[in-house]
């Protein structure tokens, strides 16, 4: 039998804070925290130093005050009379436009060239494996840089597309590509357009519940309804009925040259555009490898039974490899998701006005508070990051696998 | 039987058949191509798609290659030449090409100091990457990085060795103590080798012409080779503190295991830009009034706080994927924390990780292209500043920035390549 000798009693002795392992933890936690104590107290010393022999001071008035300077693209009214409060904002808003608009078109791309990568088709393999490699081992810098020089060097500009014989021309008339931008129809809401959108809304509310209704009618009767071709009529007709029945609301207005510039219409500007293909190519390479992974780490005996209970290759594709490869696929996804948000931060290099080139930028520039401009630049992006590790967590834990 | 059936039948073939060669769509280059190339209507769609693609690609660039003019000073006489043809003016290239790899002020006649250094950075990494090279160069790798500083950024070579004399002198006292503790040996090594550094300082400072080369300053360092510094100094001096934050973060001690946890999840959620801006304007403020710390050492700092939190993850990652009964198999044969950690967990949890950290390096390389834009002069910021702004090169965006491509590409790819091989070298189970 196993002896259970007591931890040795008797007084404490001084020594056993450095020769007993119960309480050695502490002097070193001890340590610890005094040196980073007397690290803070050092940097913070020398800051008030600085600070007081510069005759500067620590203060987050300058965010009241106007901020003086304009910016090309705004979401919300910004004139230069407003506040270095309200460029952030701005700033703030095109972060989050162009991440968004990054994740969405990474996303199509990376899906594509990774399923592409496992194709049948030899040149076709070839070719996704050339493209991933060369984006991802390049910097997106550079890349961005490249898709300006595009706007700059080969694109037309608006004045090539004056006089009877233009040496460019819109594309279906409506669309135009310049190098200051693109230019596209912009919908005008008439009033009745309120209606549309909402039926339009109500029709896709509709297809969710129609496919709720098909999977239990499947689940509990057995009964199969097919719910691709029905999905696209609900999408379309009701929309396109209401559009005619309220006279036809919605308009568009199509861009048109006029002097020197295109006016009217939806107007992106190069440096969005630049940004937003560069970190859309640049991350989808990495998706693509996410995906080959995630579909690949689904064995092959999973998709032999399934079709040994005889489902069919689409169903197989969605029931069976699909639920358990994007278990794989979505945690490193949002982690793409997340560099590309953080890599949005160069857009400073082309001029778009994001929450780096606003406050981060100009404002730092102008008011010179440059502590408190880059703390407040920090904050936003470490609160951005805590937010989607937060969902992300949430997500894993939902899919994780259930053991019983 | 057999005479009856003969009678009945008027033939009866008695020796075998010659084997067949297989129909013509069954073979060679024929079934590759049907089972590859043409293999369902969807196939081959795709594959007439990218034939076009490739011959375009093709047909764009190879005249703008084959017609490239490589003598030229300026993009007008270049444009001449051409004489409206398709054609790449290279002649940037060649005439630019010290600027795009040292930058412009580092001085032409001292090229050949990083160019050294360079070729010294294979020999001195070849043992760490190649576990067949000789180990004797083991000891070269750990001169290098004082010889590597002296070539660069020249000045005595006294001031080097000095502290290369104060290590050596921390690591004998070190080993002269780790008989007692770890920790005592570990607090000693670094007593011996300040005390060293610090008396030994006199001697450069003393004698600052003793086997000096032409001194150059931080800010004249520029060009693909800041990239290289930027990249091969931040991530070796990573490593030792990513494996630090790491053993940190997985520590039981709270207070320990949160300084690391705030560190790296802050590190993490901030882009590497900002870092930089605070490496640019608000890191001097922390620094002792009157100190000038120049800003590539500021950068070096931040870049190596960065990278050093993501690598930190990656060996966290191979510290939990270290089977439990390892350390309590260190455990129980007596080991303390110290012993295990270097011996038995580390060797191990490292092995794992080396995908990671290669990852984390060839990222950061990438990386190194944003120290453009607090304008320092590295090979982007060569391109976008002194030469696409010059008046004799204002416009010839495909060729540098070709370049460029090039360059990267030429180095992440070979690192990931040189990572895919390790591990197969490296993987010793399932075999």
């Amino acid at each position: 039998m196993s002896t259970i000798s007591d931890p040795p009693s008797g007084s404490f002795q001084l020594s056993m804070l450095i020769n007993d392992t119960r309480y050695r933890s502490y002097t070193f936690q001890f340590i610890a925290l005094i040196l980073l104590i007397l690290a803070f107290a050092y940097l913070g010393y020398n800051l008030l130093a600085n600070l007081q022999a510069a005759g500067l001071n620590i203060s987050y008035q300058f965010l009241g005050e106007p901020a003086g300077y304009d910016i090309n693209q705004t979401l919300i009214p910004y004139t230069s009379q407003s506040t270095h409060w309200q460029a952030s904002l701005v700033g703030v808003l095109n972060t989050l436009l162009v991440a968004f608009l990054g994740c969405l078109m990474a996303t199509v791309i990376g899906v594509v060239v990774g399923v592409l990568r496992l194709s049948d088709n030899w040149l076709v393999r070839q070719l996704m494996s050339v493209y991933v490699e060369i984006f991802r081992n390049v910097p997106v810098l550079i890349w961005i840089l490249i898709i300006m020089a595009v706007f700059i060097a080969v694109l037309p500009q608006p004045r090539d597309f004056r006089g009877d014989d233009p040496e460019a021309t819109m594309f279906l008339n409506a669309f135009a590509f310049t190098g200051r931008g693109f230019y596209s129809p912009a919908p005008i809401f008439g009033p009745g357009s309120g209606a549309v959108i909402a039926v339009f809304l109500a029709s896709i509310a509709g297809i969710f519940a129609f496919r709720n209704y098909a999977k239990k009618a499947l689940y509990e009767r057995g009964q199969l309804i097919p719910t691709f071709w029905p999905s696209v009529a609900i999408f379309f007709i009701p929309a396109i009925i209401a559009y005619f029945i309220f006279g036809r609301p919605i308009t568009l207005e199509y861009p048109e040259l006029r002097g020197f510039n295109f006016q009217g219409g939806i107007f992106m500007r190069n440096s969005l555009i630049a940004l937003w293909f560069a970190l859309s190519i640049y991350t989808a390479a990495f998706i693509a490898e996410n995906v080959r992974a995630g579909i690949l780490a689904v064995s092959k005996g999973q998709t032999e039974a399934a079709a040994s209970l005889g489902l069919r290759p689409g169903r197989i594709m969605n029931l069976v490899v699909l639920p358990q490869a994007l278990r794989v696929i979505i945690p490193p996804l949002i982690s793409q998701y997340l560099n590309l948000t953080k890599n949005s931060s160069l857009a400073i290099a082309v001029g778009y006005m994001d929450l780096t080139g606003t406050l981060g930028g100009i404002t730092l520039n102008q008011t010179g508070r440059a502590i408190e401009a880059i703390f407040l630049l920090m904050l936003f992006y470490l609160a951005i990051s805590l937010a989607i590790s937060a969902i992300m967590n949430v997500y894993n834990n939902a899919v994780k696998l259930k053991e019983r | 039987m057999s005479d009856t059936h003969a009678q009945t039948v008027a033939f009866v073939r008695d020796t075998m058949l010659p084997e067949q060669p297989p129909p013509a769509s069954e073979a060679g280059v024929i079934k590759w191509m049907r089972e590859n190339l043409f293999k369902g209507w969807f196939n081959s769609i795709l594959t007439i798609v990218a034939l076009y693609f490739i011959f375009k690609i093709v047909t764009g660039a190879y005249p703008w290659f084959a017609n490239g003019i490589w003598t030229t000073s300026s993009l007008a006489e270049c444009r001449e030449m051409l004489d409206g043809m398709t054609g790449a003016c290279f002649s940037v290239l060649t005439e630019r090409w010290n600027q795009l790899l040292f930058g412009f002020t580092y001085p032409p006649e001292a090229y050949w100091r990083p160019t050294l250094a360079f070729v010294l950075l294979i020999v001195a990494i070849a043992p760490v990457l190649y576990p067949k090279a000789p180990r004797q160069l083991l000891v070269f790798t750990g001169i290098y990085p004082f010889v590597a500083y002296w070539l660069i950024w020249g000045g005595t070579l006294l001031a080097p060795l000095m502290i290369l004399a104060g290590l050596i002198a921390g690591y004998f006292a070190f080993k002269q103590f780790e008989r007692q503790s770890f920790a005592m040996g570990m607090l000693a090594g670094l007593v011996a080798a300040i005390v060293v550094i610090w008396a030994g300082g006199i001697i450069p400072a003393s004698l600052p012409d003793a086997l000096a080369l032409q001194a150059v300053q931080s800010r004249d360092l520029g060009g693909f080779m800041l990239n290289m510094i930027l990249g091969t100094v931040c991530v070796s001096l990573s490593l030792p503190l990513g494996i630090l934050l790491a053993l940190g973060r997985q520590s039981s001690m709270p207070i320990i295991k949160w300084i690391c946890v705030i560190f790296i999840e802050f590190i993490r959620g901030v882009p590497l830009i900002t870092l930089l801006f605070v490496a640019n304007v608000v890191l001097a403020y922390f620094f002792p009034p009157g100190s000038n710390i120049d800003l590539v050492l500021r950068v070096i700092i931040m870049i190596t706080m960065f990278s050093a939190a993501y690598i930190a993850e990656v060996i966290r990652g191979g510290l939990a994927a270290l089977p439990r009964g390892q350390y309590e198999a260190a455990d129980s044969l007596g080991l303390d924390y110290a012993q295990a950690t270097r011996l038995i967990i580390m060797p191990q949890a490292l092995k794992i990780s080396i995908p990671g950290i290669v990852n984390v390096a060839v990222g950061l390389f990438k990386d190194t292209t944003l120290v453009s834009v607090i304008s320092m002069f590295d090979l982007v910021g060569m391109i976008r500043g002194p030469i696409l702004a010059s008046t004799e090169w204002n416009g010839v965006y495909w060729e540098l920035w070709g370049f460029a491509v090039f360059l990267f590409f030429i180095v992440c790819f070979s690192i990931s390549k040189y990572s895919q091989w390790l591990e197969r070298q490296l993987a010793t189970d399932h075999r």
